[in-house]
């Protein structure tokens, strides 16, 4: 029995020792040393000197483009997060009813998730949203006498918001969809034949009374995702506006803003760090929210 | 089949080793088997043909030292910012700069001894922002120049002068404007981020004044500025395209009839369409104003970090003070740009006619380099305004306003340090 016990701990050790060790020198240890430079003047070093307490915290919240990319961000997820949702529900719900090619359509729903988002941006970019006649957009706009529309470049009105959307919409959709085709296969059939004897029409009825309050934890862990992840964006962001010259202040989220805070050629490492943990803050305390606003790990029966 | 532990353990043991003997760090290790050090040379990804091979060519024919060249694509600003805050970078790297931070933290050398005697051979408008503290800290390379390239049939065609002045440019470029062709293309942001410090020099201002403040405190900047919101209303530029202004595809394809680009772009330009364009500087504006031509030069710097400093800046010294053959051959032989060395540039034959020519003269008479001071800090936050002016119709004296304010402040906080 003894020999037993040793040969589990070892094993385990074995498997999980590497990932442990990974997962504290590349997550942890990052994390622990960008709040130490946070506290500290670190313009182009990883081992500052110059100790200057919450200067870094007071000049990110002073600094107006941090602020606004926080409202970026606020924008985005206000189109992401219902367009996504709306549309992952909507496919899940086709798909689930389709009795034929359930596989094949499933499967060219989801195939966009496998796409980097760096190639989907590009093809938005170079190819369906130039500002060119040639562009795909431009040219089925063209057959109907519209004039060319620079997509990425337009501020009134902000077209540039639809191509952001767009790409990221067709990139996530599919992933959503597999979370939502899972809840929707747990809820019992039961309940539509109890809902059938009780004289609900399917469609509308079926899916306001039975399907979507069935889909409740469902929704909140797709919405909670969706909140977390548009807080993450970058690469869209990045590849669709940004230039060998910079970035405009326009459309420019937390995370590219510190992206060039730190890393750019500025690499003031210590404002970036500040606005690392202020953005962290922000996300733990709207998840938390969020979760006890709709209820997350509360039982059904409460 | 059952793994023993001693087979597992021993089988981890050789993988370490097959991976350590198969790891490249990107550096050298500082010796090889002849006693001589190792020195990694970075240089940024260059779009021209056989400018990768140029280089591993120079570098082989170093015998002081092995010289391993690393060509690295993607955002090469960022991987060399990176790499100097650690001991795995490179030992010789090349620098769009290097930038004031990289200079007052450290992360480069010194290199003003490797100018004895040479220095008042080096283009002194790019030698200036390798220059602080009385001290140079990297040696250009080539020089880099942008400009207005106008395609002449178009103009003909409009009835259009090439424009010497910014009024003349506005006008020229809605006139120049049809259907199917904007008159001006200024990158796909409008001029933003390319055009930089320009138009105010272009007022007869700057960027950082000869008191170390700000340098566009004044209105003429402000009048400037808003001219360039003028040409994105008439709707005449061209925005969105494929390829930004860095490249001249827009231009010869037809989709513009004036393109702001550089000096890379002239053989392109040239081949596609013939002596059917011409090069101007951008223009001049109000009263005070002068053409104003950016110029710009990537440098070889050491880094502070290499354990061979010594040997680094003596691989520097033979590379681009001592082989002017190699500097000529670099700047001319693939893509297009000036030698940084002005009796290179002076001899250099496919310097001394057409287009080429003029813009020689454009940069040595209008030619300006973005101060040192001018950090990256201030840099985002006067394209940002300029974005706003430009995109937004943003009133350029409360755009200024700010980044006047900013830009004092900032330049207060690098003269401190």
């Amino acid at each position: 029995m003894r020999r037993r016990i040793s040969d589990n701990t070892l094993w385990f050790w074995v498997f999980v020792g590497p990932f442990a060790v990974g997962l504290a020198l590349f997550t942890y240890v990052p994390l622990l040393w960008s709040v130490y430079l946070s506290f500290f003047d670190a313009h182009n070093t990883v081992s500052p000197t110059d100790f200057v307490g919450f200067d870094n915290y007071t000049a990110m919240l002073r600094d107006g483009a941090f602020t606004s990319s926080l409202g970026t961000f606020a924008v985005f997820s206000l189109f992401i997060v219902p367009a996504t949702y709306a549309l992952a529900l909507a496919l899940a719900l086709m798909v689930n009813r389709t009795r034929r090619f359930q596989a094949f359509f499933r499967s060219v729903f989801f195939l966009p998730a496998a796409c980097s988002y760096v190639v989907a941006a590009l093809i938005w970019k170079l190819s369906i949203f130039n500002g060119v006649r040639f562009g795909l957009a431009n040219t089925v706009l063209g057959w109907f006498g519209a004039d060319q529309t620079a997509w990425l470049s337009t501020t009134h009105p902000p077209w540039y918001w639809l191509v952001i959307v767009t790409v990221r919409l067709w990139l996530q959709a599919g992933f959503y969809m597999i979370l939502f085709l899972a809840g929707l296969q747990r809820i019992s059939p039961r309940l539509y034949e109890a809902a059938a004897v009780d004289g609900a029409r399917p469609g509308w009825q079926v899916f306001r009374h039975i399907t979507f309050p069935q889909l409740r934890t469902t929704s909140v862990a797709v919405v909670l995702l969706l909140v977390i992840n548009a807080f993450q964006a970058f690469d869209e962001f990045y590849n669709l506006l940004s230039d060998a010259r910079g970035y405009p202040p326009y459309a420019r989220p937390p995370l590219v803003y510190l992206y060039y805070t730190a890393l750019g050629q500025g690499q003031n490492l210590g404002m970036g760090s500040a606005g690392a943990v202020i953005l962290a803050l922000i996300v733990a305390v709207v998840t938390v929210f969020q979760a006890r606003w709709f209820g997350l790990g509360r039982k059904e029966a409460d | 089949m059952t793994i023993s532990r001693r087979t597992l353990l021993g089988s981890g043991a050789a993988l370490g080793l097959l991976t350590a003997c198969g790891s490249n760090s990107g550096r050298g290790g500082g010796g090889s088997a002849d006693g001589k050090v190792t020195l990694d040379h970075w240089y940024h990804q260059y779009g021209e043909a056989g400018t990768e091979a140029a280089v591993r060519r120079y570098a082989a024919g170093y015998d002081r030292a092995k010289v391993s060249v690393q060509w690295r694509p993607g955002a090469y600003d960022q991987q060399t910012a990176a790499a100097l805050l650690t001991s795995s970078g490179p030992d010789v790297f090349e620098v769009n700069g290097p930038t004031l931070d990289q200079i007052q933290g450290g992360q480069v050398a010194d290199l003003t001894a490797l100018f004895d005697g040479v220095k008042d051979d080096f283009n002194p408008a790019v030698l200036a922002p390798k220059t602080y503290d009385g001290k140079i800290w990297g040696v250009p390379q080539v020089i880099d120049t942008q400009f207005l390239f106008y395609r002449k049939s178009l103009l003909a065609q409009a009835n259009v002068q090439p424009p010497a002045t910014l009024d003349q440019l506005v006008d020229a470029a809605k006139a120049l404007t049809r259907d199917k062709v904007k008159g001006l293309f200024l990158g796909n942001d409008g001029g933003a981020g390319v055009l930089g410090g320009t138009p105010l020099y272009a007022a007869g201002l700057s960027l950082v004044g000869a008191d170390g403040r700000a340098g566009f405190d004044d209105p003429a900047a402000a009048r400037t500025l808003g001219k360039l919101h003028q040409l994105y209303a008439d709707k005449s530029l061209l925005l969105g395209a494929p390829s930004d202004w860095s490249d001249p595809s827009a231009f010869v394809q037809g989709l513009t009839a004036m393109q702001w680009s550089g000096l890379w772009a002239l053989p392109a330009v040239r081949k596609a369409l013939g002596d059917d364009f011409g090069v101007l500087p951008f223009p001049k504006d109000g009263p005070n104003g002068k053409p104003s031509v950016p110029v710009g030069a990537y440098a070889a710097a050491v880094s502070t970090r290499s354990k061979h400093q010594a040997e680094a800046k003596a691989y520097v010294k033979w590379l681009w003070v001592e082989h002017t053959d190699f500097q000529e051959d670099f700047a001319l032989s693939y893509g297009f740009h000036i030698p940084a060395r002005l009796s290179l540039a002076k001899k250099a034959a496919k310097l001394r006619e057409g287009a080429a020519a003029d813009v020689v003269t454009y940069a040595t008479d209008h030619g300006y380099a973005q101060p040192l001071l001018w950090t990256p800090t201030l840099q985002t936050a006067y394209q940002d305004a300029l974005n706003r002016i430009i995109k937004d119709g943003a009133s350029p004296d409360n755009e200024l306003r700010a980044v006047v304010r900013k830009a004092n402040d900032e330049l207060q906080r690098v003269k401190k340090r």
